[in-house]
């Protein structure tokens, strides 16, 4: 360590949906490196801790350095070339650099899609078929008095949303913080969230659309027979002890993770919750949020939606976007053997998708754009190394309640940003697709009548 | 490329300068309308045509967290609305919200050249910023949505009014927005901490701040006026959507006495009738008063049939919509700043209320004395989408053709409205007030509405076409700042336009009261709170009587 420590305050941590941008980052500036992250979590201060600058090629075809320039014009090429361009990740960068890889696929002609399709891609469908009561995280702050967490454990996977926004911060009207709340816990298992709770219910494994189908119908005053203990594991007092603190509270809240999303039900299970907020509404102020994982997958849900007006899983193929999860999501146009050429941003799904999905990703080339070495990277026909969002760049990420914040970076890396690199790649791949527009006979003059001779 | 260009031959309609229909050359040079340009400009030869300035929509809703919500809801109204790309130009969607790309195409290819996105609450100004630099060709500002502001309510209540002028003015600055917006003033606290109860008459406080809406509206009217701000507070009433709602605008606008205030969508305020009842014509009564004081400007929020999109910061009437579909619904809470409410709607020619609906918005227009006050909107995409405009040109413009649409709609209605009385029609010097020099005039855009020496060079060139309808759907020529970005109806090149927002002064000392509201009762830190010219790009600002002094 160097006694060249600078300090960059309110910076904001992107490992989680949370966001959380009180960061006060102690800087190592010849070392590069952050040495103390006040303020972060435990997730926030290894993520901070780990990211150093490796020794390592900032371009890469098939595994030998490049240049960066050289790099750029095999990857439009590459893409150009493809008949079925798929584009993927995205979660894990600026809005600005998101901004770069929807026009590449739209140029290309290609399909677009993010990890939203692997985490909460169900409750993106669940939203277009039932709507979302909703809020930024600072009114649960300062109203929510019922806070319900069902399938998720955020001591675990978002350690700040407890403190920062959802049980023990004090707000306007909830002066008493915790005291001032009632906090249900929902979950299959028990989990270091469980002290947090007032009150657990422990639904069977796969039964969580039915226990929310049946809160919904004790919300519309139906009768439920005792069998529902048989079905789901929860009593039916427990239900209607439940149902009654909904109704009654002041502002409730609705928090869901991949507990939900992820098991037997998925898109009716987000929708059961999101329609079972919606309907207490009736009664009283009552709002729903799912907990978002990775740091700007919001970013990538509003920037392939402004830009498309879908959310992920969209093709261009037609020279329009199309939306198709299912199709045009990436498990499945790797696993259906369509894609021919990818460029991943970001992410490494060749360690975490499907088998069959990888085994066809290995056939095919790969552009990759990431901050380290990951299995995916391994495989890449073009390959760069990138600047960590956050740590070595500006930009706008936004927080899972979609409130943009711009990133404050702590040192600058050797690595051009994942949006530099993008831009290059769109721009060139612009330039060839006109050229083959031209060679159709449009000439991309302007119009304008030659100037009058009289 | 901006090229000097010389316009001739063409009829053009300029009212700010009183043109009306001369056939006069227009030169243009450096992005500006100029006297004269050297021999070897580039010639529009614009013989049979219509010139007038672009057009600029002084209300609507384009970009941002409800915007974006509202096109994730609604797949179903895009699949069958494309918007294919061109060499030059991006893809997109359509429907009644569509994409960001589509949205500036479509409102260059109606010849509009600039838009105010009408309900921005601050924290979401960065969001629609990032979406105007993905929104093409025309011109965009915001009013930023300050009337139900918690820390501001505080001022209110505790009569610190100094400190309440410069919180705006700092606010104004942080967002970088066009003026303060004021939405159910008072709706938001009962429909948040009052299990979704709304507030109903202008004089009644409420129960946390003890203000009423009209305290609001005064104080913002003050601020606004001494802040000397272009476009004065652009207002949504209470009890929008209510019958009987009239007594309410009336009341509103009188609260304004002689100063300054734009009514937003006044259509949706002008109801007479029972609450709880069908609605009544309160058209007249409404279009008399504003005739009658010309400090009130106003807007009229047009509906048109077919698919809208309900979207505003007034989530109650979201959710009365909500009440009528029994559809997908969508509320969203922006923390001490604002409520919405999303809901897809339908408006249907043999439904009574739509149908009267319609026709109250039409009275509105076709009873104006002013239409330098009284200027065109639908509330796109709330009243119906802004690529229904030439149509309602058509509508203003041609009696026969109205009168074949009012007998095709609810007669029970037609029966209630005076509207088949009105012989009145719209001349093309009237529809370039209403769509162009009037709203440049309420906004305080000097250098927009029009085509004199000095103005930018926002033209749009139509074929004169005896269907008005088709003449304002498809311009010949639209020329953004000085690029011909539509010629012979097609897209040329791709262009972005400019950010129009204000920068009134304030005293810094404000930070020391508004910085540790923040620290309590909001999730993000205040030195992270306020947009960076970052976000900026190309803008333009637009100043203040005070700076002009």
């Amino acid at each position: 360590m160097t006694d060249n420590i600078k300090i960059v305050e309110n910076a904001t941590c992107t490992f989680c949906g949370c966001v959380c941008d009180d960061m006060d980052l102690h800087v190592d500036v010849e070392e590069k490196k952050i040495v103390k992250a006040k303020n972060a979590c435990v997730l926030g201060r290894a993520w901070f801790a780990e990211h150093t600058i490796e020794d390592a090629p900032a371009a890469m075809i098939d595994g030998k350095e490049v240049s960066i320039e050289e790099a750029i014009e095999e990857a439009a090429q590459t893409l150009v070339k493809a008949k079925f361009p798929i584009t993927y990740g995205l979660s894990d960068t600026t809005c600005e650099a998101q901004r770069q890889a929807v026009a590449i696929s739209d140029f290309v002609k290609g399909t677009i899609d993010t990890t939203t399709s692997v985490c909460h891609g169900p409750s993106g469908l669940a939203f277009q078929g039932v709507g979302e009561s909703t809020s930024t995280l600072g009114e649960v702050k300062n109203r929510a008095d019922l806070v319900i967490y069902w399938g998720g454990n955020p001591a675990e996977s978002h350690p700040r949303h407890f403190g920062r926004y959802a049980v023990t911060p004090k707000g306007m009207f909830t002066p008493g913080g915790k005291k001032d709340r009632t906090v249900v816990l929902v979950d299959v298992r028990k989990t270091k969230s469980s002290p947090v709770a007032d009150i657990l219910v422990r639904p069977k494994p796969g039964k969580d659309f039915e226990v929310l189908w049946a809160l919904r119908a004790l919300v519309k005053g139906k009768t439920l027979s005792n069998d529902i203990e048989k079905d789901t594991g929860v009593p039916l007092d427990v239900l209607k002890d439940l149902v009654e603190r909904m109704k009654n509270c002041r502002f409730g809240v609705l928090f869901f993770g991949m507990g939900l999303t992820m098991t037997r039900g998925r898109h009716f299970n987000s929708g059961a919750l999101l329609a079972l907020a919606n309907d207490l509404n009736e009664f009283t102020h009552f709002v729903a949020k799912p907990v978002r994982g990775h740091g700007n997958v919001t970013g990538a849900d509003n920037v392939v939606s402004w830009q498309t007006g879908y959310p992920f899983g969209v093709n261009f193929s037609r020279g329009y976007p199309r939306f198709n999860p299912g199709e045009f999501t990436t498990v499945d146009t790797l696993s259906n053997g369509h894609a021919d050429a990818a460029l991943i941003i970001a992410s490494d799904p060749a360690s975490n998708f499907p088998k069959k999905a990888i085994d066809h990703l290995k056939r095919i080339p790969i552009i990759v754009l990431d901050t380290k070495s990951t299995e995916t990277t391994k495989d890449a026909h073009v390959a760069f190394r990138t600047a960590t969002y956050g740590i070595n760049t500006t930009g706008t990420v936004y927080r899972m309640d979609d409130v943009a914040i711009t990133l404050r970076p702590a040192f600058e890396s050797p690595f051009p940003d994942d949006e530099t690199i993008l831009t290059g790649i769109r721009k060139r791949v612009h330039e060839l697709m006109l050229a083959k527009h031209k060679a159709h006979g449009a000439s991309g003059e302007a119009k304008v009548a030659s100037p009058s001779k009289d | 490329m901006t090229a000097s260009l010389r316009i001739i031959n063409g009829r053009v309609y300029d009212p700010a300068n009183g043109i009306d229909g001369e056939i006069k050359e227009l030169c243009i040079k450096d992005a500006k309308i100029v006297d004269s340009v050297d021999d070897d400009a580039s010639v529009i030869n614009a013989h049979g045509m219509v010139i007038m300035p672009g057009g600029i929509d002084i209300h609507c809703h384009i970009a941002g967290p409800k915007v974006n919500m509202a096109r994730k809801l609604q797949p179903e109204d895009k699949r069958h609305d494309p918007h294919p790309a061109t060499p030059f130009t991006r893809s997109g969607t359509g429907g009644s919200v569509p994409s960001t790309f589509a949205t500036g195409y479509r409102y260059a290819t109606l010849g509009y050249t600039t838009a105010f996105d009408a309900a921005v609450p601050p924290l979401a100004a960065r969001h629609v910023l990032e979406e105007f630099h993905d929104t093409p060709v025309i011109d965009k500002g915001y009013y930023v949505v300050l009337g139900n502001n918690v820390f501001m309510h505080q001022l209110i209540k505790e009569g610190r009014k100094e400190e309440l002028k410069h919180a705006i003015a700092w606010w104004l600055n942080a967002s970088k927005g066009y003026t303060p917006k004021i939405v159910n003033p008072g709706g938001d606290e009962p429909w948040k901490g009052k299990k979704n109860s709304n507030v109903h008459d202008i004089d009644e406080k409420d129960t946390v701040f003890e203000i009423s809406p009209r305290d609001i509206i005064d104080a913002f009217i003050d601020v606004a006026n001494e802040l000397g701000l272009p476009h004065p507070p652009h207002l949504h009433c209470n009890n929008l959507g209510h019958s009987g709602n009239f007594e309410t605008t009336i009341e509103t606008m009188k609260t304004a006495g002689d100063r300054r205030l734009h009514i937003a969508h006044i259509q949706f305020h002008s109801y007479a009738g029972k609450l709880g009842e069908n609605p009544l014509s309160a058209g007249r009564e409404i279009v008399e008063y504003v005739n009658a004081h010309p400090n009130i400007s106003t807007d009229v929020g047009q509906v048109m049939f077919g698919k809208s999109t309900v979207m505003t910061a007034d989530a109650p009437s979201a959710y009365l919509t909500r009440g009528y579909t029994h559809s997908k619904w969508i509320n969203a809470d922006t923390e001490n700043e604002s409520g919405c409410g999303i809901a897809p709607y339908t408006y249907q020619e043999h439904v009574y209320t739509n149908a009267l609906q319609w026709a109250i918005g039409l009275e509105i227009f076709l009873l104006s004395k002013d239409p330098w006050r009284i200027v065109f909107s639908t509330d796109s995409p709330n009243g119906a989408s802004f690529t229904s405009y030439p149509k309602l040109v058509k509508l203003l413009m041609d009696k026969s053709y109205r009168d074949e649409e009012i007998s095709r709609v609810n007669q029970r209605a037609m029966n209630k409205s005076i509207l088949r009385e009105i012989d009145r029609e719209y001349s093309l010097y009237e529809i370039a007030i209403i769509t162009r020099a009037g709203p440049a005039r309420c906004l305080g855009l000097k250098n927009k509405g029009h085509l004199g020496i000095g103005a930018d060079a926002d033209i749009t060139i139509y074929d004169d076409q005896e269907d008005k309808e088709l003449m304002f759907n498809a311009p010949r020529y639209v020329i953004k700042s000085g690029h011909a970005v539509i010629a012979d109806f097609e897209f040329t090149t791709d262009y972005y336009g400019k950010t129009l927002h204000i920068q009134p002064e304030f005293d810094q000392s404000i930070e020391d009261s508004i910085r540790p509201f923040f620290d309590d009762y909001y999730s993000v830190r205040f030195d992270n709170y306020a947009v960076t010219d970052y976000y900026l790009h190309d803008h333009e600002y637009i100043p203040t009587k005070q700076d002009a002094l």
